[in-house]
């Protein structure tokens, strides 16, 4: 029971993650490889606040979307001088300087991190995997809602063509802007629950392995949409579990899968056009390419 | 003409790195008029209009819209001011559908009804883009996304109608569609600049008409002279 309950927070964690990323990357366009930072500095945020200044734990969920969210402001504003390729490697980077911080400041605990969280009182594992759930469910609402608002329609337009957007009168900045800060507030508010989920925090847990694992179960979900990133997580979160004599080649199966899914279908597993069959009018319309 | 014409373009000069894609380029577009600017590929028409609407940053010149100056103004803030733009190409975004395009295009209107009143003008003016407005405009025939270009610049209420190229990679019929819709905008009042390869289609209802090539005007004046001079039939009418 208690092995299925430990998965759970993992998989609803992944969830979360994986659908903050697709906000920027899925609906946005923008590329990050550095996702895993904001988890840690939602993390590590929550873990000074307790053991530092007492605060509780449920009080540092506000404050490590905060810290995520500012950090996530900061990126995107960088971002928004250099075109997607060099953002991605901007995004690496600053992943790297998180984990590096975090590592080598003595501070934040050095190399061994920070140790010794625990959940409130009352909070025990089933408690955490219901909070984690809920946030999951939450982050699948702001997904939801954004995909229907007027800036999910100016999102999803700047990522087919960012000039045409730029020219129907829409601040393309101030919506990647918008998707970089709720995408990563998103990822630092599942900072609080993984960090008393496992106890400890330490700055490498966040570093380029984890962000890559995050971007393969979004892309192998299928970028763009909610049920492609909950796919994608559960599915990718799933399988060293269930294939656990798999474990010590979880990224060559990884890896393997991520070219798969490139090769065979480019839009992931429930991507954008997923539930469409060809030939058939109105929404459900053919996914072929307009002829001249 | 002594009004202040609706856009006026002086010494526009727009280099990609060290090449130069326009060079002293100046042109004006009265209010209610329709002038064509005409040359051959890569003559500098379509930078032209990215420059007007702010898409490439000139490296001199002025652009003035009724008489203010916007050349610093990002893109965005001159849609609000009023010009629209029809891109090379058509653009529209395959991944929305099409009632999604138009919304896009009416994106700095913030009152509902009057986007919803655009909407039944543009679906009034294209009954087809009507029929389909739940498809993902990607699955449009090229004839249909050319109609959902036009629709979704008309969706912000333009003065001004930057059009570029609407006959490239079009039938003939869609092509004569195109164009004959751009006719009864412009007999509503609509002030309309059109750059177009196809000479005799882009100068038959114009008011006026400017020639560029490699970058600079040669040529401009009354849209029924150009017709008849020898050099712009002889180039680009093939008479």
């Amino acid at each position: 029971m208690y092995y299925y309950v430990v998965v759970g927070i993992a998989l609803a964690l992944y969830v979360t993650l994986t659908l903050s990323l697709n906000i920027i990357t899925g609906y946005g366009g923008q590329p990050t490889l550095g996702h895993a930072a904001f988890l840690g500095v939602g993390a590590y945020t929550a873990a000074m606040l307790m053991t530092r200044a007492g605060v509780s734990w449920w009080l540092t969920f506000p404050a490590a979307f905060l810290t995520a969210a500012l950090l996530g402001l900061v990126v995107g504003g960088a971002g928004l001088r250099v075109r997607e390729d060099f953002l991605a490697i901007t995004t690496m980077g600053v992943g790297f300087v998180v984990v590096a911080v975090f590592q080598y400041t003595p501070w934040f605990g050095g190399v061994m991190g920070i140790g010794g969280l625990v959940p409130p009182p009352g909070v025990d594992k089933v408690a955490l995997l219901l909070i984690a759930t809920g946030l999951a469910a939450f982050t699948a609402l702001v997904s939801w809602w954004l995909e229907r608002s007027w800036a999910g329609i100016a999102l999803r337009a700047l990522r087919d063509d960012e000039e045409a957007a730029e020219a129907m009168g829409a601040d393309t900045r101030r919506f990647k802007l918008l998707a970089f800060v709720i995408g990563t507030g998103l990822a630092g508010l599942a900072g609080p629950i993984y960090a008393v989920h496992l106890g400890f925090v330490s700055g490498p847990d966040f570093g380029f392995h984890f962000s890559i694992t995050l971007l393969t179960m979004a892309v192998f979900g299928g970028l763009g949409t909610i049920r492609g990133a909950v796919a994608g997580a559960v599915i990718l979160g799933l399988a060293p579990e269930v294939f656990r004599f798999i474990s010590d080649y979880r990224n060559l199966v990884y890896g393997g899968l991520l070219i798969l899914m490139m090769l065979i279908r480019p839009t992931g597993l429930l991507g954008v056009t997923s539930l469409r069959l060809p030939g058939l009018p109105g929404r459900k319309g053919g996914i072929s390419r307009a002829a001249p | 003409m002594t009004t202040t014409p609706l856009l006026e373009v002086e010494g526009l000069t727009v280099h990609y790195g060290k090449a130069i894609a326009v060079e002293n380029v100046s042109l004006a577009v009265h209010e209610g008029e329709w002038v064509s600017l005409i040359g051959a590929n890569g003559a500098g028409k379509t930078t032209t209009l990215r420059a007007i609407l702010g898409l490439v940053r000139p490296t001199a010149g002025r652009i003035r819209y009724r008489g203010q100056e916007i050349t610093r103004l990002p893109a965005h803030a001159r849609v609000e001011l009023g010009i629209g733009y029809v891109p090379e190409g058509r653009r529209v975004f395959g991944d929305l559908t099409v009632e999604e395009n138009l919304l896009m295009g009416a994106y700095r209107i913030r009152d509902r009804a009057r986007i919803r009143r655009n909407l039944d003008r543009v679906y009034h003016l294209f009954p087809r883009l009507a029929e389909r407005r739940q498809q993902l405009s990607r699955t449009l025939s090229g004839g249909e996304q050319q109609m959902l270009a036009i629709g979704r610049a008309l969706m912000s209420e333009p003065e001004l109608l930057l059009i570029d190229e609407v006959s490239m990679g079009l039938m003939p019929i869609a092509v004569s569609h195109a164009f004959g819709v751009i006719e009864d905008l412009h007999r509503q009042g609509m002030t309309i600049l059109l750059v177009e390869q196809n000479a005799r289609k882009a100068l038959a209802r114009a008011s006026r008409g400017y020639v560029l090539e490699t970058g600079r005007i040669v040529l401009s004046g009354p849209a029924s002279r150009l017709q008849q001079d020898p050099q712009v039939q002889q180039a680009y009418l093939g008479v």
